[in-house]
């Protein structure tokens, strides 16, 4: 298999997992159901929902072949554009993107569930088939020109890249820190969306394009065991793509933060997905817990607080509602799984018992919402604090790539439609390069980046190889 | 409170609306729940010496999501003893003597014909139905649609019934035939009281791509069947209105396919219909469909301030014209109401890949196709028109290119969007006028190519 690397990607199959107890909150449709939706689709004529797709998946097309019964020309329509499809039909927050724009949207009906549909379309052809290459034939067998590139990291990003590449039948291999490859696919993602098992089975099938995916891997500053430095990357391949993602949980920097009783929304959603297994439960039961943060990342966590069984989940914001980061949709389905909102309120302590177990957050703002003269202090009792107000930029690692640099946000500097860095061979694309955005956008970084050296490749072999002119930049 | 009450050859039904010869006429028990739903009246499933049907039956064709949009059937007539349906059909007029009983018949020989007349007359009926239309099964043993293609026949049986009977006899016509007026003329020259059409269309509703058999699939076979229901409108409709129009048919007329709703009915009404017969919408959604063809047609008669369900009779057949005579001076142009267009631009693709490439997007003039009537570039509307809901994706017509076609029309999913402007070129001029002056020579024509 192509993914059995020096260390292979293991597989996170144990059914046992917390996250498991939270269920999907869009389930697979029935053939009948994708039916109904498709055939209400009016097959627009330049649809505005791909134009608001930053992958441009020609919805219409796939739609209609649901529609008709076509399930695996379906599939094939979504993976040309974008090839971690399945899990972008199942994370994308489409109320913001293609289903925002659905023409049905603006005329005040129900919008098409272009999500849903995405997800019976990729979800049914991937149950069909053993993986991609039935699919998505690779279009041309390896050349003795063909290129080796390397991506850094195994998220969405370094996937669309490698699989691309792959699929053109050049060299692709990714090297993860982590154990498991998906990147926040399989770390991040909230259970009732996508769990870790579904995102991994997406590796299998990208991997199955012809992608070595070795985890255990560090880019670092030297090539010691279970690191890769940026030297040996630039000597060994052609090209070097930067997948790398966003770094550690920020924290609040108040006193009594530190201990136990005070999470990272990232790392806390990581051991959920990951390592707790049901019996965890008790950790969130019946409990009272604070989230500080008004992004999606603190959303989440409450949702998930609030589902896995806790006895009150109050999400804390600096500021007013309508500042928050987070959609308007999301903090909806908050209100609905019960979280509660406190606005106006900065964290300045966190009050622990002589035992040292947190008691309560105690934040300064105004005690009735929306009266901002009457600010003080007050304590909200709780049990575990979740820190959610944005995660660090991983700045050390461009230093290790002559040329690569950073811009003023701390992000990778590169051409937003090609991805190049400073360095001509290497590229960059997801939440490194935007500092955090979606699943799709890192998906169209990484395809984009990756067109852009196939188009590359294909003037300098033009001669060479005359079949492969055009076809590399694909639509 | 319009009166629905109709005389259909002296047959007095309460309403116009029947069951058609057919599954749900097929027992007492069904007839008299329908009669309790409100049908005026029914034609019994056709009578004859019993047959033996084979399983599946029917096939349906679903279209965008909406389930039997068209019906095809292999079932043969009654399958149930002649004595059994007869003693059913004594109960019913016993029951529901207001309610109308026609019984449809088939058979070969004039001897049967006779019997079967009598015995039904019997038992009590209103009139009979002689079924010259069933498109399987019978025809291939000389009866239904065989007798229904050949005039001659057809008249000849006919006036045999006429003879034996003594209740109104109508004729069912099938559409299988190149002209209809032909076999209803040959049904007047035989003596029938009345006609009713159509019977199904002659049909293979799909084939199972699996086994690679036709369907509906009987083991490893089928055969073509009877298509129905809201598909076969268009033709029944056209064929009615061809023998209302005909001065020879001075019978009235039964109208059957595809009739659902009460504008339907309306429709085969305005079209020359005394009554209408229904069955797949009935097959498909059962007798209460009835309540409301009676309110609808009711509300409709009442709102065109008609009294009577006679009035609306044939009052669009002298709107069917010949294509000659049609008004080629009237002209239409499209035009779009950007206040509730939502910009999918369906419109768009359809005029320029199915129509005369004159609607366009965009706020800049465009460059007009090479085969353009019009010179110069199509002017886009200045300032653009912004749409409410759909901003600057709303299209525009290039109106002196517009044929006034109305596909962009019947492709807008919003009602209302799309009208179609009247612009007269002039006074009336038809075809017909042009040939009378001598001006129906269009240059271009195939003569005018010769070397
Ligand atoms: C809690 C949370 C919920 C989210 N929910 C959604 C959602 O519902 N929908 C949505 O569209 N988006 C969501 N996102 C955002 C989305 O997950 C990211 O935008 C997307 O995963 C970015 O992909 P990426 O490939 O750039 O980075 P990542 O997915 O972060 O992958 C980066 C990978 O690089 C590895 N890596 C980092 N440094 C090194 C190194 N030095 N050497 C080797 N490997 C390294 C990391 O271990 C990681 O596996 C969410 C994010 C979070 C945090
Ligand atoms: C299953 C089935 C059986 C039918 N059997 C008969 C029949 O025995 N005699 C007959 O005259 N017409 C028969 N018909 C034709 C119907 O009476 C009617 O003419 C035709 O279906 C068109 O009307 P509709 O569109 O309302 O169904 C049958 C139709 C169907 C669907
Ligand atoms: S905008 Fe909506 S209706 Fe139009 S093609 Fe896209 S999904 Fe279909
Ligand atoms: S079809 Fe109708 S709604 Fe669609 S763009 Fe054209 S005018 Fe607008
Ligand atoms: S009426 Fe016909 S020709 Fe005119 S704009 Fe519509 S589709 Fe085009």
């Amino acid at each position: 298999m192509n993914c059995d690397g020096p260390s292979r990607a293991h597989a996170v199959r144990d059914a046992d997992r917390l996250e498991n107890e939270l269920l999907d909150k869009k389930p697979l449709y029935t053939e009948a159901e994708a039916r109904a939706e498709a055939d209400r689709c009016l097959y627009c004529v330049d649809a505005p929902c791909i134009k608001a797709c930053p992958t441009q998946i020609d919805i219409p097309t796939f739609i209609k072949k649901i529609a008709s019964g076509n399930l695996r020309g379906s599939a094939t329509t979504i993976l040309e554009q974008n090839l971690l499809g399945y899990s972008c039909a199942r994370v994308c927050p489409v109320e913001v993107l293609c289903v925002g724009d659905c023409v049905y949207t603006a005329w005040g009906r129900e919008p098409i569930p272009i999500g849903r549909l995405q997800r019976y379309a990729t979800e049914t052809a991937m149950s069909g088939s053993a993986s991609f290459s039935a699919l998505l034939p690779r279009r041309r067998g390896a050349a003795a020109s063909a290129m080796r590139v390397a991506c850094v990291g195994a998220g969405p990003a370094s996937l669309a890249f490698a699989g691309t590449m792959a699929r053109e039948g050049h060299e692709a291999v990714i090297f993860e820190k982590g154990a498991i490859a998906g990147g926040l696919n399989a770390t991040g993602i909230a259970p009732y969306k996508l769990h870790a098992e579904d995102a991994q089975r997406e590796v299998e099938f990208v991997a199955s394009l012809g992608v070595e995916v070795v985890t255990g891997i560090a880019l670092d500053a030297s090539d010691a065991p279970g690191r890769i430095s940026a030297k040996k990357l630039l000597d060994t391949y052609d090209a070097v793509f930067l997948g790398l993602g966003l770094g550690v949980d920020t924290t609040l920097g108040i006193p009594g933060e530190s201990g136990a009783g005070v999470v990272g929304a990232t790392a806390w959603i990581e051991r959920m997905k990951l390592s707790m297994n049901r019996e965890q439960r008790f950790e969130i039961e019946g409990k009272t817990i604070v989230v500080v943060g008004g992004g999606n990342t603190a959303i989440d966590v409450a949702r998930e607080c609030a589902q896995l069984g806790a006895a009150r989940v109050v999400m804390v914001y600096r500021r007013g509602a309508s500042s928050m980061s987070g959609y308007a949709h999301e903090m909806d389905a908050a209100r609905v799984d019960g979280v509660e909102f406190v606005a106006h309120a900065r964290p300045v302590a966190v009050v622990r018992n002589v035992s040292g177990a947190v008691t309560a957050l105690r934040v300064s703002g105004p005690r009735v919402s929306g009266t901002p003269s009457d600010v003080s202090d007050y304590d909200l009792p709780c049990d575990l604090v979740a820190v959610a107000i944005g995660q660090s930029k991983l700045r050390e690692v461009a230093t290790y790539f002559p040329g690569v640099e950073l811009d003023d946000r701390g992000c990778i500097a590169c051409d937003p439609t090609t991805g190049q860095t400073g360095h001509a061979k290497v590229f960059a694309g997801g939440d490194c390069v935007n500092g955090g955005k979606e699943v799709v956008n890192a998906v169209a970084n990484g395809r984009d980046a990756a067109r852009t050296l196939l188009e590359r490749w294909s003037l300098k072999f033009a001669r060479v190889s005359p079949s492969s002119g055009g076809q590399a930049a694909g639509a | 409170m319009a009166d629905l009450s109709i005389d259909f050859a002296g047959i007095k039904s309460l309403n116009p609306f029947w069951l058609a010869s057919a599954p749900p006429s097929n027992t007492g028990e069904q007839i008299m729940r329908a009669f309790d739903a409100g049908w005026g009246g029914a034609v019994w499933k056709t009578l004859g010496d019993p047959v033996v049907n084979v399983t599946s039956r029917f096939g349906g064709i679903d279209y965008g999501g909406k389930k039997m949009m068209g019906l095809n059937n292999i079932e043969l007539i009654t399958d149930r003893p002649l004595d059994v349906n007869l003693r059913e059909i004594r109960e019913v007029k016993k029951r529901y003597p207001k309610h109308i009983i026609i019984a449809s018949l088939m058979t070969e020989s004039k001897r049967d014909w006779q019997v079967l007349i009598q015995k039904c007359e019997d038992a009590g009926v209103d009139g009979l139905e002689l079924n010259f239309g069933c498109p399987h099964g019978m025809c291939e043993r000389g009866m239904g649609s065989s007798v229904g293609q050949e005039p001659k026949l057809l008249q000849e049986i006919t006036s045999w019934a006429k003879a034996f009977a003594r209740t109104p006899v109508l004729v069912k016509l099938t559409p299988n035939t190149g002209d209809i007026v032909e076999p209803g003329l040959a049904g007047v020259a035989g003596g029938a009281d009345g006609l009713s059409l159509i019977n199904t269309v002659k049909s293979i509703i799909g084939v199972d791509l699996e086994r690679l058999i036709p369907l509906p699939r009987v083991a490893n076979g089928s055969t073509n069947g009877g298509y129905c229901g809201p598909a076969v409108k268009p033709i029944a409709l056209h064929m009615v209105a061809a023998l209302a129009r005909e001065r020879g048919i001075t019978i009235p007329i039964s109208g059957i396919g595809g009739i659902e709703t009460w504008r339907d009915a309306a429709e085969f009404i305005a079209l020359g219909s005394t009554s209408v017969q229904v069955c797949t919408a009935v097959m498909h959604y059962g007798y209460r469909i009835v309540e409301d063809l009676l309110e609808g047609l009711n509300g409709y008669l009442d709102s065109k301030g008609m009294k009577s369900v006679g009035e609306l009779r044939g009052r669009a057949i002298s709107g069917y014209q010949e294509w000659g005579d049609l008004d080629l001076n009237y002209e239409l142009v499209a035009a779009i109401d950007p206040t509730v267009c939502i910009g999918c631009q369906l419109c768009v693709t359809a005029c320029h890949d199915g129509a005369h490439q004159c609607i366009f997007t965009g706020a800049d003039d465009r460059p007009r196709p090479p085969h353009a009537h019009s010179l110069g570039l199509a002017t886009a509307p200045k300032p653009p028109r912004l749409g409410l809901v759909a901003g600057d994706r709303v299209p525009w017509i290039d109106e002196p290119e517009c044929v006034g076609c109305n596909l962009c029309q019947l492709v807008c999913p919003v009602a209302g969007c799309i009208t179609m402007v009247e612009r007269r070129k002039g006074p009336k001029e038809t075809w017909n006028d042009r040939v009378r002056a001598g001006r129906d020579k269009i240059s271009g024509g195939i003569r005018e190519s010769e070397p």
